[in-house]
């Protein structure tokens, strides 16, 4: 549809034009990521099993911390209520907004976790691993990490209402995503859990564009 | 019956009711002032028509159809210009009114025509973020032009208007009522435009037992 | 429209109701606490400690139970905009919560003598753990807005995502603790349960639910009058 890619397109450059936001992001998931052996100390043995866990938790972090960019800015500016008085259905808009964070957000966070990888000397067969199970996961993140901001947009402590929110829902996937690679790392198959990364990927989808609409009609019913 | 009407409407803010009973009758080429004290439902009103709230009680009709039961085609066809500017202060004029264009499937030439019609060749270029509210109102106002309506909401339009603006705005609107269009538009100040309705919402207002009883 | 659909035929419903549900509750939980703490058996290896089960186990079906009840409220308001559902799953929320709460300490409690520990990372008890969070989650959505509708509103989306991930966060977390625990810790499930246990669990979960439904029903008289309260002061305020 034009107008999904009209949105899209808009909203990507408006990310450009303000794109220390989404660094800043990836910025705070290597920072988070980092600060695990400072506090466990330096045991590479240690560091090595822990690696994926770190990796996916550092993630959550730094995609909760982002979800406040699809919906409360236009929120505030009115644009939310112009889009909905367009042509664009609700649902459409959601997966608009949910395609445009996952683009800003888990996508670099799936090509920033290789330095991860490096730091923890993950063995190097893992790593494919590591980086599908995030294509995956990511994009749920998103999809319900959206409908979670949609929800509170208005709310008086939305910034830490949405981690609240967000992280409890986070936690199949990221016991999946960790699951996954530990799976890897013991000569197991991956796969299933890739599997279930992947149908929980396809069930987010409806319910996200279900829940999404709802949560917006909502926010604008001011009355 | 045809055309644009409200029946029966109430409205809650909050938990406050605003207003009841609220009928009006609309037709082609008219439009509707709405007045009344800060706080009396104007913007409420406008979103009920507007189908972005629902009301607590009463229906808003085009055409006899009840607009909650056909959306998107109530969507198409209006224009609503709110309190808030709905514009992304990142983005220059010509880019915002080139999105909004690219939403309505208009093409370049009514952006032109549009900016012309409010002056802002000179702004083109800047971001909104460096405008002034008025320029800025401008830009929203714009939008109106670039493609037509058969309905135009409008909230308070004129505020942060230099005289100038405010005439061409008022021209914008009276074409756009030669043309069969409909306009409902909350202010404070006059609206020289033929054939103008008024509202008053206090003539609306709740009695003291109506409001406690629609609330609890 | 339903504005608080017959809200004084519910204040008269509730007020009948809620002497049975009271007694009822009062009643079932002592026959049950005196059926689990002195009635019942000792467990041959744990002792005496088991008898935590009788308040943990119900206590966790509880906590299962009024996220589920949330999750109906929420949907009736939803789909049927009944006014009266959405301040159901206000008021059942820190019942639940609470349920989960104890569901959480008695486990613990339970955990130490048995296992050394105050904390076990067991399936179900890890689970209840993520629950008591949407719980929390839950409540606050409600004091969040300035306008408590909109509050009601978005709290009944969330319960009713939340309601869809609790299958799968149980899941996935109970396949987390399996691989990384081959060892099961809780053991007493299904048909194997010995009557002599299991009729304590039963009588103490049914006085729950009593309990549950006359503090329902309190709460919820409480919101309903307490809307009218504030109503009453708009209007005289002259707004």
């Amino acid at each position: 549809m034009k107008v999904l890619l009209a949105l899209i397109g808009r909203d990507l450059r408006l990310v450009w034009r303000q794109r220390g936001e989404p660094l800043i992001g990836v910025a705070f998931f290597l920072l988070a990521a980092l600060l695990f052996p400072f506090g466990v100390g330096p045991d590479t043995d240690l560091l090595r099993q822990i690696a994926p866990g770190i990796v996916w938790v550092a993630a959550l972090f730094a995609v909760v911390l982002s979800l406040e960019r699809p919906f409360h800015a236009d929120h505030e500016d009115g644009t939310l209520e112009q889009l909905a008085l367009t042509a664009l259905p609700l649902p459409l808009l959601v997966l608009a907004k949910a395609l445009v964070h996952w683009l800003t957000s888990g996508l670099l966070l799936v090509l920033a976790a290789p330095l991860i990888a490096v730091i923890y000397d993950l063995p190097g067969e893992l790593l494919p691993v590591l980086l599908l199970a995030l294509l995956l996961g990511t994009p749920i993140l998103s999809l319900l990490g959206i409908v979670v901001a949609a929800t509170t947009l208005g709310a008086r402590r939305g910034s830490i209402l949405i981690p609240l929110l967000a992280l409890p829902l986070f936690v199949p996937v990221l016991i999946l995503g960790v699951l996954a690679v530990e799976a890897a790392a013991s000569g197991l198959p991956a796969r299933p859990h890739l599997l279930l990364l992947a149908a929980g990927l396809l069930l987010a989808l409806p319910l996200a564009l279900l829940a999404g609409p709802a949560a917006l009609r909502q926010a604008l019913d001011e009355g | 019956m045809t055309g644009f009407a409200a029946r029966d409407l109430a409205a809650l803010r909050g938990e406050r009711l605003l207003f009841r009973g609220l009928d009006f009758a609309l037709p082609a080429g008219a439009a509707l002032a709405l007045v009344g004290p800060n706080g009396s439902g104007k913007t409420t009103l406008l979103r009920l028509l507007a189908g972005l709230s629902r009301p607590l009680a009463g229906e808003v009709l085009w055409d006899g159809v009840d607009i909650a039961g056909a959306a998107e085609a109530h969507r198409a066809r209006l224009r609503y210009v709110g309190h808030l500017p709905g514009l992304k202060a990142a983005l220059t004029a010509t880019e915002s009114l080139a999105f909004e264009a690219r939403l309505l499937g208009a093409g370049a030439a009514a952006v032109t025509a549009a900016m012309t019609q409010f002056a802002l060749a000179p702004l083109a270029a800047l971001p909104l973020r460096v405008l002034s509210a008025g320029q800025r109102r401008r830009v929203a106002l714009a939008r109106l032009a670039l493609a037509p309506a058969a309905l135009w909401l409008l909230d308070e339009p004129v505020t942060s208007l230099d005289a100038a603006s405010e005439a061409r705005l008022w021209a914008l609107c009276g074409a756009h009522l030669a043309a069969g269009g409909r306009l409902v538009v909350a202010t404070h100040g006059a609206v020289p435009l033929p054939g103008l309705q008024r509202l008053d919402l206090a003539d609306f207002a709740p009695g003291q037992a109506a409001a406690v009883e629609a609330l609890s | 429209m339903q504005r608080y659909a017959n809200p004084g035929r519910f204040l008269r419903l509730a007020d009948a109701i809620l002497p049975w549900a009271a007694g009822l509750a009062a009643a079932l939980i002592l026959l049950g606490l005196y059926l689990g703490l002195i009635k019942s058996p000792a467990d041959y290896q744990q002792g005496d400690s088991v008898r935590i089960m009788y308040v943990h186990v119900p206590a966790a079906w509880m906590a299962l139970f009024c996220y589920l009840t949330i999750a109906a409220a929420s949907f009736v308001a939803l789909v049927w905009r009944h006014p009266l559902a959405h301040l159901v799953a206000k008021a059942a929320s820190p019942v639940g919560a609470g349920f989960t709460f104890v569901a959480l300490v008695t486990g613990s409690l339970w955990g130490k003598p048995t296992w050394g520990t105050w904390w076990v990372w067991d399936g179900r008890l890890t689970s209840v753990l993520v629950l008591f969070f949407l719980y929390l989650g839950h409540i606050a959505l409600f004091t969040a807005f300035d306008d408590p509708r909109r509050g009601q509103k978005a709290a009944a989306i969330l319960a009713l995502v939340g309601v869809v991930n609790l299958p799968i966060i149980k899941f996935s977390v109970d396949w987390w603790s399996t691989l990384h625990q081959p060892a099961s810790v809780f053991r007493l499930d299904g048909p194997t349960i010995h009557p002599d246990l299991l009729w304590p669990l039963l009588v103490m979960g049914l006085g729950f639910m009593a309990y549950f439904l006359a503090v329902l029903l309190v709460r919820v008289k409480d919101e309903v009058l307490s809307a009218r309260l504030r109503a009453l002061a708009l209007v005289q305020a002259g707004v």
